[in-house]
């Protein structure tokens, strides 16, 4: 059996089974992007569903939509971890000496993530419908909200992958990550409308690259408009790709 | 018994070199100058490494004489900051992805992935190394069986002893049939007996045809595997050679001899005095540890034997044991480095 497929593609997909196999081998490293998504939702509509908008149902239609944002960027945490401890016990050394490219590593470990995406996707749209979440668009539009995610996903995790090979520690990846991952969901219109908050937090939110995305999801879920943030959303990809990319390409480079 | 142990076979008799006329073609791993500094440490400081094809070469030193960083940068994982390095003809530096396909590497620390079966971790390795899937499976069951790994090949690595990972390592790096072997303190913290089985393993792996250059804190390491032993410290070559020539560069060499009829000893004792090295004179071995009865003396060269034989067989004295001791290794080191003994500084 010979593929013709490229080598980068080749190897980052054996790379990618292996990071599949290690997921199935341990499930409780799926707890981030099943039981916690679930217990966000269950937190917010529930104990500050009523004090936001008087009204359960009106608050979950507003917040699952965010809620799949933040739980994508939370997602990407655990992939940086799983990197920087699989450097420290020298899994990559053997890598490292095989005739690959030095991408595909990372890029595997990336590509196999996408299951980790899909399943806070299925499990809050799932678990949402059960507390009464209704998709007010259409199966179609559905559909494009859950790939824009998992998109979203790939590109907002090089950051973590990055972060990965600049910290020295596993924990510390999830320290430095956190910094970020929360300003950028909380300071987003994620739980709340934002025209109640200060100028200030206003512009941050305005420069917010989970912004558009939270917009895109909302108008692809429950109606709105689309277009306009979704083509912000997507330069917002490709912008984190550009810059994340290289970069923890040459940590990792770096990194003996 | 695993397989490797069985096949034990000493490939390449350590015949005399001579280093310098030594052929470029025939050198398999040639280095030239290597400097690398990790801050204020200069781990290699103008490193030179010859090995020949076919052969072992065991590079001697303590803890942080820079031997791991040598095979490091020779492996491709290290870009050295001066130097140059040709392995298996290629030069590391301008095509290290050339150079991969045809070395293995076994790093000091077991370097598979413990949430992957044995069988999981090598197919991986041979899919990187662009096996098909059916090749790459019959491969990892070959070395798993040749390992004596089968048993335990659909267990995660993480249920497996210290000298099973080792041995799943070292089955990882022989996946792509590498020409040249890089072993970094293959048998660190091993007990004795997987110690000599992973010997076996080295030797059947010259013997088919692979050159193996590894790093050992072990003289008895090096003296039993290494066709040529490097002994590198503070990040210098300090000596090249075999290790019958390292034992004899450093001299000490002792003419043991035991007279048949124990009344000779004193003739015998007179012989071997005339040929003692200068300023020593021979004794009666009284030392613990060795049967009395036989007499002892330095010597400085080789032959002091041609001239004892016909000494004796003047005198009519029998013997029943006639022996010229090189001196072991670990004195071989003490000699160079000032040292006592490799281990001891860790």
């Amino acid at each position: 059996m010979t593929t013709l497929a490229p080598p980068l593609a080749r190897h980052s997909a054996a790379l990618a089974k292996r990071s599949l196999i290690k997921t199935m081998r341990t499930p409780e490293a799926l707890i981030d992007v099943t039981i916690q998504p679930v217990i966000f939702l269950l937190l917010f509509t529930y104990l500050f569903g009523g004090a936001i908008t008087g009204d359960r149902h009106t608050y979950l239609q507003f917040l699952l939509p965010g809620m799949l944002a933040q739980s994508l960027a939370m997602g990407g945490v655990a992939l940086g971890q799983n990197l920087n401890a699989d450097i420290e016990k020298g899994v990559f050394d053997r890598f490292r000496s095989l005739p690959i490219s030095r991408a595909a590593p990372l890029v595997g470990a990336v590509l196999a993530d996408v299951v980790r995406y899909l399943s806070v996707c299925v499990v809050l749209l799932l678990f949402g419908s059960i507390m009464g979440f209704r998709v007010e668009t259409g199966f179609l539009p559905a559909v494009a909200a859950v790939a824009l995610s998992i998109g979203f996903g790939l590109c907002f995790c090089w950051i973590s992958v990055w972060v990965g090979m600049m910290v020295r520690t596993s924990g510390a990846v999830q320290g430095v990550m956190f910094l970020l991952v929360l300003p950028l969901t909380f300071g987003s219109p994620v739980f709340v409308a934002t025209d109640t908050l200060p100028g200030w937090l206003q512009a941050f939110v305005s420069v917010n690259p989970i912004t558009p995305l939270v917009k895109t999801i909302r108008g692809l879920l429950i109606g709105g408009p689309v277009a306009g943030p979704l083509t912000t959303t997507l330069m917002f990809m490709a912008g984190l790709l550009v810059i994340f990319v290289p970069l923890a390409l040459r940590a990792y480079s770096r990194r003996a | 018994m695993c397989g490797p142990c069985q096949a034990g076979v000493r490939a390449v008799p350590g015949t005399a070199v001579s280093l310098d006329g030594m052929g470029t073609e025939d050198l398999v791993v040639r280095a030239e100058g290597l400097r690398k500094r990790f801050g204020s440490t200069q781990a290699l400081d103008g490193v030179d490494l010859r090995m020949r094809r076919g052969t072992v070469l065991g590079v001697l030193g303590p803890n942080g004489a820079g031997k791991t960083t040598a095979v490091r940068v020779l492996a491709t994982l290290l870009r050295p900051d001066e130097g140059s390095a040709f392995v298996a003809g290629v030069d590391v530096l301008k095509n290290p992805q050339e150079v991969r396909r045809k070395v293995g590497l076994t790093g000091q620390y077991a370097s598979v992935d413990e949430d992957l079966t044995g069988v999981q971790n090598l197919v991986l390795i041979g899919r990187l190394l662009d096996l098909s899937g059916r090749d790459a499976r019959r491969r990892a069951d070959e070395l798993l069986a040749w390992f004596d790994l089968t048993e335990a090949a659909q267990r995660p690595a993480k249920t497996y002893s210290g000298g099973m990972r080792r041995r799943l390592d070292l089955a990882a790096s022989l996946v792509g049939r590498p020409e040249v072997i890089f072993l970094d303190e293959p048998t660190t913290g091993l007990d004795p007996a997987k110690r000599e089985d992973m010997w076996g393993v080295v030797r059947t792996q010259v013997a088919s045809g692979a050159s193996v250059l590894l790093t050992t804190q072990y003289l008895e390491e090096a003296d039993a595997l290494a066709d040529e032993i490097v002994v590198v410290d503070h990040g210098r070559v300090i000596a090249h050679d075999t290790p019958d020539g390292l034992k004899r560069k450093v001299g000490g060499q002792t003419l043991r001899v035991r007279p048949a009829d124990p009344g000779r000893l004193p003739d015998v004792l007179r012989l071997l005095d005339l040929l003692a090295a200068p300023g020593t004179s021979a004794s009666l071995d009284e030392s613990a540890g060795s049967r009395p009865g036989a007499v002892s003396a330095p010597v400085t060269s080789d032959e002091s034997l041609d001239k004892l034989i016909p000494a004796l067989r003047g005198e009519r004295i029998e013997v029943t044991e006639l022996a010229l001791h090189l001196p072991s290794l670990d004195e071989v080191f003490h000699a160079l480095t000032g040292r006592t003994k490799a281990e001891e500084l860790v």
